[in-house]
């Protein structure tokens, strides 16, 4: 069941009317959402849905051709077709992302993919940024690994490195995008219980994934997405377990029994 | 026919010499400057701005389009002209780094689109520009699909150099010329000089090995 659930924290992160299109396809038609602090979101929809894309215009590495992000305490960044790449960049200061795969640098070290922002974009002591690094490697089992290149990981340790490159940033909302699709199947749980402890602990995060039973387990809010538009939101007990649309059925239906 | 053996080692130092002053240095400052030259078109061809990406279009168009010692007898010979007189050495290196700059863009612009997006997207996720991403991530992993390519750019300029002998730089072949035309033994010379010169190249080629292997600690066999 879900962790510090509460309804009162302040809103961190709220986007409004999120509109995307590449050419001619609408990819996402007016999408809202608001995560509120310490709160876990999850995203989930079939392929093509646009739940990767929301993830994406959270950090502006997707720019939205209309609607608004704001962040709690900063200026909100609207959005229209000639925003660029540059005006949204402001977003990303404030989360941090960990990718499908993975996307560690391959020319660094564990340790020097993690400590790079702290040290190249944060401008913190390498010291003190190696000495940070050490400690979450080892909460994630992997102390013994810094020197390694991502390479001569398994996928579920390389996951595992990518999730503490975003953390080292101190960032105070993490991204997952479908952070085990890319991992062999007995690699996902090592990956689920990082992310389940430190949702236990009270990060602020937005969680697009396949994995319903995970969703239901760590989310507070569940957000169902079909072509589009969202269909249906809520308590994960509800969508997950009971889900009031059509649509949602299926979905849930079908992921839960393959066969 | 009887070879000239101590004509032959006599002249050996001289052509090494011409070689090591001429040749190499030549060689190393104009591909320095060229890959300075050519990771900047390189850019201005990745950029979104089409103005720049035009000319650096164009440059390149030019530059592979015309043969080398064209080039080089338009700048030393032909400058002139319009009261531009420049020396032999500096003729020479502006000419090579050019040609260096046109042919090397391609292939650094080649390496930078071989880098695969999601570094780029890593690198804005934790707070990177787009300068400091492409620095930090993305020539890195460039410079190792660019290394074997450009070693070959290298080895050609080295023997391309010689064509600089014709704009009265004191270098290896030129060296070979003065003593050949001393002696009168043509053959025995410029075989000597092409000697020097693949015995010069063989040694860059362990350069090349050494420097990829280097770079090859990071990816996976």
């Amino acid at each position: 069941m879900s962790h510090t659930n509460s309804p009162h924290a302040p809103v961190l992160l709220r986007a409004n009317g999120l509109q995307k299109s590449f050419g001619t396809h609408q990819v996402l038609k007016s999408i809202d959402v608001a995560v509120r602090k310490g709160e876990v979101l999850a995203l989930i929809g079939p392929s093509g849905s646009g739940k990767t894309t929301v993830l994406r215009c959270l950090n502006g590495l997707e720019v939205p051709d209309g609607g608004s992000v704001s962040f709690e305490g900063g200026p909100a960044v609207a959005f229209d077709s000639a925003t660029t790449q540059k005006q949204a960049q402001v977003l990303r200061t404030r989360s941090a992302m960990v990718f499908q795969n993975y996307n560690l640098f391959p020319h660094k070290t564990v340790l020097e993919n993690i400590i790079e922002g702290p040290v190249q974009v944060q401008k913190r002591k390498k010291s003190e940024a190696i000495e940070e690094a050490k400690e979450l490697l080892a909460r994630v089992g992997l102390a013994e690994k810094h020197d390694q290149y991502p390479h001569q990981l398994s996928g579920g340790q390389q996951q595992r490195v990518g999730i503490v490159r975003a953390l080292a940033l101190k960032p105070s909302l993490l991204l997952f995008d479908e952070p085990t699709s890319a991992l062999d199947p007995e690699l996902v749980g090592d990956v689920l219980k990082v992310i389940k402890e430190l949702a236990d602990e009270g990060w602020t995060m937005v969680l697009v994934t396949h994995e319903l039973a995970f969703a239901r387990e760590v989310a507070d809010e569940v957000v169902f997405m079909d072509q589009g538009v969202v269909v249906e939101r809520g308590h994960p007990e509800v969508v997950l377990r009971d889900p009031q649309n059509e649509r949602t059925r299926q979905f849930v239906h079908r992921l839960l029994n393959p066969f | 026919m009887t070879v000239d053996w101590t004509l032959f080692l006599d002249s050996l130092w001289p052509i090494v010499l011409g070689g090591l002053t001429g040749t190499i240095p030549l060689a190393l400052i104009s591909f320095a400057l060229g890959l300075a030259i050519a990771l900047l078109m390189a850019l201005m061809r990745l950029s979104a701005n089409r103005v720049l990406s035009f000319v650096a279009r164009f440059y390149i168009s030019v530059i592979r389009g015309t043969p080398l010692l064209v080039q080089l007898f338009v700048i030393f010979y032909g400058m002139p002209s319009v009261g531009i007189t420049i020396n032999p050495w500096p003729s020479a290196i502006i000419a090579l780094s050019l040609n260096v700059g046109g042919y090397a863009a391609e292939v650094i612009r080649a390496a930078i689109l071989s880098v695969p997006k999601g570094q780029w997207e890593a690198g804005y996720t934790i707070g990177m520009s787009r300068t400091t991403a492409l620095r930090r991530l993305i020539l890195p992993q460039a410079a190792r699909v660019a290394v074997p390519p450009l070693s070959n750019t290298f080895i050609s300029l080295v023997k391309d150099t010689s064509l600089t002998s014709l704009v009265l730089v004191t270098e290896l072949f030129r060296k070979a010329q003065e003593i050949a035309a001393f002696s009168q033994e043509f053959l025995l010379l410029y075989i000597e000089a092409a000697l020097v010169y693949w015995v010069f190249c063989l040694v860059l080629s362990t350069g090349q090995i050494r420097l990829e292997r280097k770079l090859d600690r990071y990816v996976a066999h």
